[in-house]
């Protein structure tokens, strides 16, 4: 009987169906935890103690607006499109569970280990955009459009240094799959990816914060200008799925980016998946410092970085990492 | 050159950046976390308008009702009650000044001595009229009326703002603890 249930439980679709489960149980916990960290960095960074009422300093207050919001009554403008509106917000929210999947957490705790990982990853990914743009589109509102119009040209620009950056990566290490790519900087923190491609670590890096919408290049969203920009006629969980996919996009990203860049699972004492982690919440910080610090920039100086400056230096790095490999491989 | 050296400084700046605010996180909270901790510093704080009391006597206020504060209100927020006593005794009805008359003698000289002593019934207060302006304080001649400290003053319904002065002066003008 128990050999039977093991090897079910090794059939790879059970192993998919449960590791999606999980990765639904870590992303609304993750999401919990975010929202928290991301109100107390602002409040510690303004010299405020951020959230503190609800529970012992305040930390059960996402699971108290996370109520708030499942309660809220869920609202449509007249003139928006229903099935597009509401469309909208599962289509941002359910791709980024399979990006989940090929991530690697530790040596062997992957959802599903292909060869073709990172371009999985950043597939399902780019669906976001799609859903932003419905949501601008279905809402019927004038905000809405003005902020989904950014959010598919800002995409579709950060899109490309992001790619130029991660096939650096890919052509160094002769593979798409992360758990391999991770394997490949195993021998000491000084393999570590980031060592050798400086450059595409910042490209990559900055082009993530753009991709995820998030200050200082939250143009989608801009408050001061379009209210809220593409999510402004949503209200309660319709909201609540755009909140939740934004800061489990950060999570995917800074996930890759530790596989990538910073070797993964890998760490100097002991291996395992609390080193990515670890490094998973670093990034994530990072990104919540660079909120609080930078003011959001001009979209003309968000299209200009990324064309004049991003792109010439993701392709002049991938040329040179291209030299060297195939003069030193 | 001239170009990349521009971008290098301009990078350099963030960094700077992040440096002021990564440093900013370490340092203690500069607010005042209010139910655990109060403002200090009240000593300009201008709350709702208070009787002061006589100096020799703190359970009755300076206030000689000659009510040129209540005239002088522009948000007509205050009336003021009182019986007169003559010899000694008071007459059964409290003698209401009409809001809408101004009395005459209000806005000239203090009001000429009278034989008729006054005794302060009610001043009552209703604050949600107030404008804080402070015309009343400013043409007391007595100095009968302060601005209050009371900065932590809310209410859940309108008549919590209807507030007689006189009684908040007996029972010490909020340094003692309420009753309730």
């Amino acid at each position: 009987m128990i050999p039977t249930m093991l090897h079910l439980l090794a059939h790879p679709f059970i192993r998919i169906v449960i590791a999606l489960v999980l990765t639904m149980a870590f992303v609304g916990v993750m999401g919990l935890v975010l929202v928290y960290a991301e109100r107390k960095v602002a409040g510690f960074i303004q010299r405020r103690p951020g959230p503190f009422e609800v529970g012992p300093h305040g930390i059960l207050q996402s699971l108290a607006d996370a109520g708030k919001l499942v309660g809220k009554q869920l609202v449509r403008p007249f003139d928006a499109d229903p099935f597009l509106f509401w469309a909208a917000p599962i289509l941002s929210l359910a791709p980024v569970v399979v990006c989940f999947l090929p991530i690697p957490f530790g040596p062997t705790l992957t959802g599903m280990q292909i060869n073709v990982g990172l371009v999985l990853i950043l597939a399902f990914s780019g669906l976001n955009t799609l859903a932003l743009c419905l949501a601008g589109w279905g809402s019927a509102n004038k905000y809405s459009l003005l902020g989904s119009a950014r959010a598919v040209s800002q995409s579709v620009a950060y899109e490309i240094p992001l790619l130029l950056a991660v096939l650096a990566i890919a052509f160094q290490s002769g593979s798409l799959d992360l758990t391999e790519i991770t394997l490949t900087q195993r021998r000491s923190v000084l393999s570590w990816n980031v060592w050798v491609q400086p450059l595409a670590f910042l490209i990559f890096f900055v082009s993530l914060v753009a991709e995820t919408n998030r200050a200082p290049f939250d143009l989608p969203e801009a408050e001061s200008e379009l209210t809220a920009g593409f999510h402004t006629e949503y209200s309660g969980m319709g909201f609540g799925l755009f909140f939740l996919a934004e800061y489990t996009y950060m999570i995917v990203g800074c996930a890759v980016a530790s596989c990538l860049f910073l070797g993964g699972w890998e760490g100097p004492v002991a291996d395992g998946h609390w080193w990515f982690l670890a490094k998973t919440f670093g990034l994530l910080l990072a990104m919540m410092w660079f909120r609080w610090t930078y003011p959001r920039v001009r979209f003309d100086q968000l299209l200009n970085v990324c064309w004049k400056w991003l792109i010439p230096l993701g392709l002049a790095n991938l040329v040179v990492t291209a030299l060297v490999i195939k003069v030193v491989g | 050159m001239a170009m990349v050296a521009k971008t290098l400084k301009r990078l350099w700046s963030l960094v700077v950046g992040l440096e002021v605010t990564g440093k900013e996180f370490f340092k203690p909270w500069l607010t005042v976390h209010y139910p655990r901790q109060q403002v200090g510093n009240l000593d300009t704080y201008r709350g709702h308008i208070e009787l002061v009391p006589r100096d020799d006597n703190p359970a009755i206020p300076r206030c000689i009702m000659c009510s040129r504060c209540q005239d002088i209100c522009p948000s007509r927020c205050i009336s003021i009650a009182f019986h007169p006593v003559e010899n000694g005794e008071r007459t059964p009805k409290p003698l209401w000044l009409n809001p809408g008359i101004v009395s005459p003698g209000s806005h000239g000289a203090p009001p000429a001595p009278e034989r008729i002593e006054r005794v302060l019934d009610r001043f009552d207060l209703n604050y949600s009229l107030c404008s804080l302006c402070g015309l009343c304080v400013q043409n007391c001649p007595v100095a009968a009326i302060r601005f209050s400290r009371h900065v932590y003053f809310c209410g859940t319904s309108r008549q919590d703002f209807s507030i007689d002065l006189l009684e908040r002066m007996k029972r010490g003008n909020g340094t003692k603890p309420h009753p309730e």
